[in-house]
């Protein structure tokens, strides 16, 4: 019983990583029309950044918030550059440069810090447990990382509704000309719009950091898994990439525990431990399919957002 | 009514808050050409997307032939003999005028599961989409990659396709928007020679092209289609001369 | 014939006096190459039915790749190395993923159709990971290539070039039959304009999902030829950027062409498996950028430069 709350709340972790990272992508895909793969390379990047703030500053607060500014700018560096040219391409155009992209950063990544994975640890002050219940413990730091991404799914939420730029994302969202008629700097939007989604990325890799390893490939490994999100949750709708990341986070980390104990009741116990990881590794691509079946346009279309 | 091809009931269609078709109800006779006039933002193309299968209703029924259509898709509905042009020309640019002929044929030609003929080849289709575009007046112009095709020629090839498919009912989207004076001109005679031959729903915003064909209009305002009547009853309605003729130096 | 039918032709015909010209120049090395380059040839000109010629932006191409692998593979693991069956197992199983993949793919478009493709690989990529049985991320090694009793012997490096050679002939072969075959048109007239396809009476859900399986069951014998030149399997063979390579291949070589997908395919392969890693260990750092200019300016490919109609 311990245990299955103690993986719910690791479900509920990785669900807002996820989320930090759907949420900036699926504001992109709705706002710009853009397929953003290298976004998984702002997050790798947020990791190795931190890291090595953090070896340099001693402070984790410092590497924090330096991580999070190295992000946002190198996200706007990336959108006037590279991106801004491709808004108005096809998916196709869009998928193969930003695949460019990543091949790029990776190796970027490798020349700096080299192949192998580093690995981050956490200061003193965070690596504790706090008592949830009497006798129940949980790592301190999980139990942030949970607060921050609910904190920030809150901001934004205030943000997308009750802020100019939030209108102005809205409207920009369903008719782009509107918006520059009334004067506003769509381009400036844009950039605006890209970096925070880059931020958020950044924020989601740098406290991923102390978690799991920080290596090459991190970044496209959840991408794809945050792909599973939209598509769940339905594109450019940022309550439908809440619901989708913990959805898909807990699915994923219940899974992983749980599955194999639970095969091994009805099967026998080799054929549990042989089926039971390739199922769990299956899981939230076979939630996938499910939903769009009967849901092709996932659970929160864009027009209901 | 005994004879009527296409015939609605009850139709509703809602975009979020906006009610774009409001409660039709329509006949359209066999044989007839049938105009539907309002302006901008009225619902006609959505009512013709309705009758096309590329959108379906929320509520109310469409019957084409007797038979209730209402929840097949487009595909289904053209083997059946519902054919339509789009109020943004949409043909194959890419491929050249025959081409798009010859698809619109074959569409119509059994099975496409034919996996090693040439089509390109294949008399079969090329003849009957050869003699369509010279009765549209393209017979020359075959060759010639859709794209490059002037606007007016590309609103034709349009209607060559529709009419390639043998269809009961042809759904014409303002087959004249956007030509010059000659060219509408030439248009409306195409569509003269059509009349008889092919019940049409003509949605249309110039008022010659209107009058010239239309054997019965009918006016859509608001989602709501407020009459429907021969054009000389539409012309002398006072209810449609306030809400929309108004304004309409053709009248 | 066109000009580019020509080029294609006397491509061809270089690739077939390779293993000659690496013989006399004592560098038996370069039929491997070549070999590996062909092979891919095969994947790039499958994904180009579907997505130069289709409009399908499948993401995941590397799945039939990898489906097509296994299915050599694992029967030889239990020691049946008969390539007939592996050969017929690869097609058939990968056209069945294939199915599957593109009955749910299909019914959406745009980005959730790239999305899609791509985790559904993903999903076969971590599949294979956590199979310990067929050696998990380690993959497992092919421990005799495919026998065909009594045609090849794919033992011998030349034969089994030729073999290689052969299989992407006749794969241009039907693809050029295919896409000027009234199926095909159909595809190319859904990539052109879907809505008027549907008005016209085509229901073209189940053309695009014939032709991706096609595509699929066509890449799958890549991938059964692929192990056989590896003699090694591993889930990497699915690995999304593989897709990513496959997709490159076609739009350097020129998308909606039967010669780009090749063409693309031998560039590509050079430049990744000996030029720039020659140069530099970083070479991907110079690959990435390369693929961003392409894309941005040269989105006709190198068949681009040539000045014919586009066509097959």
């Amino acid at each position: 019983m311990l245990l299955v709350l103690e993986q719910t709340l690791n479900g509920i972790q990785f669900g807002v990583t996820l989320f930090l990272m759907a949420a900036g992508l699926t504001l992109v895909f709705g706002i710009m029309n853009l397929v953003n793969l290298a976004h998984g390379s702002l997050y790798m990047l947020g990791a190795y950044l931190a890291t090595t703030f953090f070896q340099r500053t001693g402070s984790f607060l410092a590497a924090v918030a330096l991580a999070l500014a190295a992000t946002l700018v190198i996200g706007i560096v990336v959108e006037l550059i590279a991106l801004q040219t491709l808004y108005e391409r096809d998916h196709l155009d869009q998928v193969l440069a930003t695949f460019g992209l990543i091949l790029f950063f990776n190796e970027l990544v490798a020349i700096v810090w080299g192949r192998a994975a580093i690995y981050t640890k956490l200061p003193p002050w965070l690596s504790g447990h706090i008592e949830l219940l009497p006798g129940v413990r949980y790592p301190l730091y999980r139990a942030l990382v949970i607060l921050v991404g609910l904190a920030v799914a809150a901001l934004l939420w205030l943000l997308v509704s009750r802020t100019r730029l939030g209108m102005l994302i809205r409207a920009g969202a369903s008719n782009r000309t509107m918006v520059s008629a009334l004067g506003v700097n769509i381009r400036l939007l844009y950039t605006l719009v890209f970096g925070l989604g880059a931020a958020l990325a950044g924020l989601a890799g740098l406290m991923a950091g102390p978690i799991y390893a920080v290596q090459i490939g991190m970044g496209e490994e959840i991408l794809i898994q945050v792909f599973v999100v939209i598509v769940i949750g339905g594109i450019g709708s940022i309550r439908g990439a809440l619901v989708g990341a913990l959805v898909v986070g807990m699915v994923d980390t219940l899974g992983r525990a749980f599955l194999r104990p639970l095969l091994a009741t009805v099967l026998s116990p080799s054929a549990a431990d042989s089926a039971g990881p390739a199922l769990a590794s299956m899981l939230i691509y076979i939630l996938m399919a499910a939903v769009l079946f009967f849901r092709p346009q996932g659970l929160f279309p864009a027009s209901a957002r | 009514m005994a004879d009527a091809l296409l015939e609605v009931r009850r139709l509703v269609k809602s975009f979020g808050g906006l009610i774009a078709t409001n409660r039709v109800d329509l006949e359209v006779l066999d044989g007839e050409t049938h105009a539907i006039i309002g302006p901008n933002g009225a619902g006609k193309t959505t009512l013709i997307a309705q009758f096309a299968g590329d959108l379906h209703p929320d509520q109310g029924t469409i019957t084409f032939a007797g038979r209730d259509v209402t929840a097949l898709a487009a595909p289904a509905r053209s083997h059946l003999g519902i054919a339509r042009s789009f109020q943004i020309t949409s043909v194959f640019r890419e491929f050249t005028a025959l081409d798009n002929v010859a698809l619109a044929v074959q569409a119509h030609a059994g099975s496409s599961f034919a996996f090693w003929r040439p089509a390109r080849a294949d008399r079969a289709l090329r003849d009957p989409a050869r003699a369509m575009l010279e009765s549209v007046g393209l017979g020359a112009r075959g060759d010639v990659v859709a794209a490059n095709l002037a606007h007016g020629e590309q609103r034709q090839l349009e209607i060559a396709m529709a009419l390639a498919t043998r269809p009961r009912l042809l759904l014409l989207d303002e087959p004249v928007a956007g030509m010059g004076l000659d060219e509408s001109q030439q248009m409306i005679r195409f569509l003269g020679s059509l009349k008889g031959r092919h019940t049409m729903v003509l949605v249309e915003h110039d008022m010659d092209a209107v009058f010239t064909l239309a054997d019965r209009i009918s006016v859509m305002l608001y989602g709501r289609i407020i009459a429907t009547g021969a054009p000389e009853a539409i012309r002398a309605n006072e209810e449609v001369r306030r809400a929309y003729l108004g304004d309409e130096r053709a009248l | 014939m066109t000009r580019r039918t020509v080029f294609l032709a006397s491509g061809l015909v270089l690739l077939a006096l390779v293993p000659p010209i690496a013989a006399a120049l004592g560098q038996p090395f370069y039929v491997d190459v070549f070999r590996r380059i062909m092979i891919f040839a095969i994947a790039a000109v499958s994904l180009d039915l579907i997505l130069g010629y289709g409009g399908m932006v499948s993401f995941g191409h590397a799945a039939y790749l990898g489906i097509g692998a296994y299915a050599v593979g694992i029967p030889a693991y239990y020691g049946l190395h008969n390539g007939y069956v592996q050969w017929t197992i690869a097609v058939l199983a990968s056209a069945a993923i294939a199915l599957v993949i593109g009955a749910i793919s299909l019914r959406t478009s745009g980005v959730y159709f790239i999305m899609i493709t791509l985790a559904f690989t993903q999903m076969l990529y971590y599949l294979g990971v956590s199979v310990e049985e067929y050696g998990g991320d380690d993959g497992m090694r092919l421990a005799a290539r495919s026998t065909f009793a009594g045609l090849v012997d794919l033992r011998g490096g030349t034969t089994f070039y030729y073999v290689v050679l052969v299989l992407l002939v006749l794969s241009l072969g039907v693809g050029h039959r295919l896409i000027n075959s009234r199926f095909g048109m159909v595809i190319r007239g859904g990539r052109s304009n879907e809505a008027r396809m549907r008005a016209i009476g085509f229901a073209t859900f189940r053309y695009k999902l014939v032709a991706f399986m096609i595509a699929g069951a066509m890449c799958g014998l890549a991938g059964a030829l692929l192990v056989n030149h590896t003699e090694y399997v591993t889930p990497e063979f699915m690995h999304w950027t593989r897709s990513g390579d496959i997709m490159f291949m076609v739009i350097l070589g020129g998308m909606g062409t039967l010669g780009g997908p090749v063409l693309g395919a031998v560039v590509l392969r050079l430049l990744e498996d000996l030029l720039l890693p020659s140069w530099t260990e970083h070479w991907q750092a110079i690959l990435g950028p390369f693929l961003v200019l392409v894309v941005l300016f040269a989105k006709r490919g190198l068949v681009g430069l040539l000045p014919e109609r586009r066509d097959g």
